[in-house]
């Protein structure tokens, strides 16, 4: 085999694994939409954030808008403070309310912004002052569980006349 | 009869000891072949065409069995995953399923064994030939270090070779998954892509398998150029290091790919 053939294809060769690895990482991954315009950060606090990973999107009438750039535990109050790092092109109101959501049933949990109609826009550093923790299941449930067992109490009490004030009851417990 | 039992007994009680010692020292000398081999690496750049007649050999002819294998393990993987996938109605998924199934491991591990049994086996092969018509012992005694210009060479065309068929294996693989899932069972093309987008990240999910690729690559590499030089120098010794060439480096392909997973798996939590 002549050196300079050789050469060529072992040139080929790196060629093609280069562009194998350029599609990879373009294509596939998501290399460049990681870190398009650098944006800037807000601090939101919950009491419970689910299973929010960092990462995680960060929507605004469920067009991705930023990430979750870090999660931490605040040792005095124990709550939950995590960092949402926003692309500079979208400006959020001083009223945002921002919650914790799932798409669908076992989809990824993402943290959501609904802005409000205040005219004073959030700034880098800012604390976003309304928020929604994330619905724990297992608490719902046994919410619901309460509230049924508190109800049948209620009829139980109530005797005779439980069928037609049944309704009434579910409402006083509110 | 007891004298005969004991003889017995004292025979295979030394098979395993030897065979313990055995191991383990042969261990020891392909540690202490790994470090001559690097010693000499220099001697494979500075004559930069000896390795790349190693890569041409190594990599470009492995080219057409590691791509076609790919292209057909991405096409049999969307098969699959669709089938499961639509069950829970998120067939949309299987553009993640395919390039993180083929990424992170796939790729990496069945190019490793491809590239071990049809690259290794020929190194392993191409190096006991040498031993056993004596061009090693030649070459000593025209002042030319075999591991400089045989073995070093070899070992470095194979590090270099391996992680480049790699990104081929999973390139192709994503391209027969896009086959299968968007062009046969008609899964719609922007979220195929979306949503493998949403789902691979370059840093961690693509860097681990080149990390991964490259050590399969390395371990391959070192097993061939060892079990070749170590070879016993007649027609049935090298046939038998061919042999463990394929065995060896396959087990180490699949060990070393468990350890790496759960080192990288606990870094990404």
């Amino acid at each position: 085999m002549n050196r300079s053939t050789i050469d060529l294809w072992v040139g080929i060769f790196v060629a093609l694994g280069l562009g194998a690895v350029l599609f990879l990482a373009l294509k596939v991954g998501n290399l460049l939409t990681l870190d398009r315009a650098p944006g800037y950060r807000l601090e939101a606090r919950f009491d419970n954030i689910g299973g929010l990973k960092l990462r995680a999107p960060v929507k605004a009438a469920g067009v991705v808008v930023g990430r979750v750039e870090s999660v931490r535990l605040d040792p005095q109050t124990y709550e939950a403070v995590t960092t949402l790092r926003i692309d500079r092109e979208f400006q959020f109101t001083k009223d945002t309310i921002a919650s914790i959501n799932t798409s669908g049933v076992l989809g990824e949990v993402y943290v959501g912004l609904d802005a409000g109609g205040d005219p004073q826009m959030l700034k880098d550093g800012d604390r976003i002052a309304k928020t929604q923790s994330a619905m724990v299941l297992e608490k719902l449930i046994g919410q619901f569980l309460f509230d049924k067992a508190q109800e049948q109490k209620a009829q139980e009490a109530g005797g005779g006349g439980a069928k037609v004030t049944g309704g009434a009851n579910k409402g006083d417990k509110k | 009869m007891s004298a005969e039992v004991a003889h017995g007994v004292a025979y295979w009680l030394r098979r395993l000891g030897g065979a313990v010692t055995g191991g383990i020292s042969k261990l020891g000398y392909c540690a202490r072949f790994l470090l001559a081999v690097l010693w000499h690496s220099p001697h494979a750049f500075r004559r930069i065409h000896l390795t790349l007649r190693e890569i041409y050999f190594a990599g470009v002819l492995s080219l057409i069995i590691i791509l076609m294998s790919g292209m057909f393990v991405g096409m049999v993987l969307a098969l699959q995953g669709y089938q499961t996938l639509r069950r829970y109605g998120s067939d949309e998924q299987l553009g993640i399923l395919v390039a993180l199934a083929l990424v992170r491991e796939l790729a990496p591990v069945i190019a490793g064994l491809l590239f071990a049994s049809r690259a290794g086996s020929a190194i392993t092969a191409e190096i006991g030939l040498m031993k056993t018509t004596e061009q090693l012992a030649a070459m000593e005694m025209m002042a030319v270090d075999p591991l400089a210009r045989v073995v070093a060479p070899r070992f470095w065309g194979g590090v270099i070779s391996m992680p480049i068929l790699a990104a081929l294996f999973s390139a192709f693989g994503i391209f027969g998954g896009y086959i299968v899932g968007v062009r046969l069972i008609g899964i719609d093309d922007g979220a195929f892509w979306g949503q493998m987008q949403a789902g691979v990240d370059f840093w961690p999910d693509v860097t681990d398998g080149i990390i991964k690729s490259f050590v399969f690559g390395a371990a391959v590499s070192l097993i061939a150029v060892f079990e070749g030089y170590d070879s016993k120098p007649t027609a049935e010794g090298v046939s038998t290091a061919t042999t463990r060439t394929v065995v060896i480096s396959s087990l180490a392909i699949l060990a070393l790919d468990f350890v790496m997973t759960a080192f990288m798996f606990r870094g990404a939590r």
